[in-house]
């Protein structure tokens, strides 16, 4: 599978988060994604993000364009922070252990075509997440 | 007092005394320093800056005088002062930092040759002059650095509180109904700014339904999501009914797949369908004047 062009941004901190916001849905936008495609992705990225900087004490974030045979937006998601104990737990609707809805990992699974998601105690998270066109 | 201290007392007085003798020399020299950049003709008039290098200089040599080189001690309150203030109001003319820390770093050369002079033949009390002129000049540059850089902070800080202000107007679309256009980030200092004067209005005007406008929002996350529902339980506490309007075809999809549960929130795809349903929940309705159309 071909990726057409790679990028990294940083994640510390709210504006951070603005700004991949706003660099996914440029992306997306590029890559032909409908405006419903884009928002969803967009709204994946905002929740896999802020968990990145609330939980994961900040991260990186990865984001691919893949052209071919199927076109696509890959965000990899990366953290050294505490990990997640029981991600089927976390997974789950609801479930928080901070002061949010308990939504954001969830729904983000269900925004994307393909979710993955590495999390060791004390070694930290990583979440892919794939859109395709 | 141990006699390194004692020494530094007398070689920093003699530094004043050279100051003294020399200062028409030191100043009009010290202005050619600055070069056109650190000058900013531009930005600050000839004669305000020649004004600032006088009163420095007199600062600077009464601190010397005193004996004491600590720039951190009470001696120098005068001329943190006026460092202070200097940066301040640099940073508000648009000077850069450096620029700043330029006004006291360019005094260095001047200084250095007159004391240069006067210590021609005692090469030890030369390098101690210097030493005691370098640490001083180096540490009241950073002071003017340090008190720029809190005043940009403070200065964007209140043009954010500014603008959040200006981008949540409340405003009356109808006696009893209120519309709050949001636009952009629903962050969490945006939202305690929005639900402030949304509840204000509605008790102000003593309205029954409030419109939350979110067309201008471009992403509803859980975050935006738990924010509203915020808002619209506190209104609900003041006695108003919120509808939330600007929910597009994609975002209704999102927060479906986000699962979110908008409880009994009434939304509607854009404000005119909103404002024509508030009025038809107050028993307003209207006729059209056949005999005019
Ligand atoms: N990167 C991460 N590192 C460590 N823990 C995480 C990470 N991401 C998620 N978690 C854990 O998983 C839980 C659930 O995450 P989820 O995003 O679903 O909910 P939330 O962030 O608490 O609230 P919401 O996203 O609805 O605002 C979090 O409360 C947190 O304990
Ligand atoms: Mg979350």
């Amino acid at each position: 599978m071909a990726v057409t062009s790679t990028e990294n941004l940083p994640l510390v901190s709210e504006p951070d988060v603005v700004a991949i916001r706003r660099r996914v849905r440029e992306i997306s936008a590029q890559l032909g994604f409908t405006l419903v495609d884009q928002t969803k992705v967009v709204t994946a990225a905002s929740e896999l993000a802020r968990n990145t900087v609330i939980y994961g004490g900040g991260g990186i974030v990865q984001l691919e364009s893949l052209n071919g045979p199927r076109v696509g937006l890959r965000l990899i998601f990366e953290d050294k922070g505490p990990g997640i104990p029981d991600v089927e737990l976390a997974l789950r609707n609801g479930f928080t252990t901070g002061s949010g809805m308990g939504l954001g990992l969830g729904g983000a699974k269900r925004l994307v075509n393909d979710f993955e998601i590495v999390s060791r105690t004390g070694e930290g998270t990583k979440v892919t997440i794939t859109r395709w066109k | 007092m141990n006699t390194i201290l004692m020494n530094s007392n007398k070689k920093s007085a003699g530094i004043a005394a050279v100051v003294a003798k020399n200062e028409e020399t030191i100043l009009a020299e010290w202005i050619r320093e600055m070069s056109g950049s650190v000058r900013r003709t531009d930005l600050i008039k000839e004669s305000d800056l020649r004004a600032q290098c006088a009163q420095f200089l007199q600062l600077m040599k009464d601190g010397l005088e005193t004996g004491n080189v600590n720039f951190q001690s009470s001696v120098w309150e005068k001329t943190r002062e006026m460092l202070g203030d200097l940066s301040r109001s640099r940073a508000a003319l648009g000077f850069m930092p450096s620029e700043t820390a330029s006004f006291v770093f360019s005094m260095k050369r001047p200084l250095f040759t007159q004391v240069r002079q006067d210590s021609k033949d005692d090469a030890e009390a030369l390098a101690e002059q210097m030493w005691i002129i370098t640490e001083l000049l180096d540490s009241m540059g950073l002071y003017t650095t340090e008190v720029f850089q809190k005043s940009r902070e403070e200065m964007i800080r209140r043009q954010q509180e500014e603008l959040l202000e200006l981008s949540t107007p409340v405003v009356k679309l109808w006696d009893g109904v209120l519309a709050l256009p949001v636009i952009g980030t629903l962050d969490s200092a945006r939202t305690q700014v929005v639900m402030e004067s949304l509840l204000q209005a509605i008790v102000e005007t003593n309205s029954r339904i409030a419109i939350i406008d979110i067309t201008g929002v471009p992403t509803v996350d859980t975050v935006v999501a738990q924010h509203l529902l915020k808002t619209v339980t506190a209104a609900r506490l003041m006695g108003a009914d919120c509808i939330i309007s600007g929910v597009r075809p994609q975002i209704a999809q999102t927060i479906v797949h986000l699962g979110i549960n908008l409880l009994d929130v009434t939304t509607k795809a854009n404000l005119a369908s909103a404002f024509a349903l508030a009025l038809r929940k107050l028993g307003i309705t209207f006729v059209r004047d056949t005999q005019k159309s």
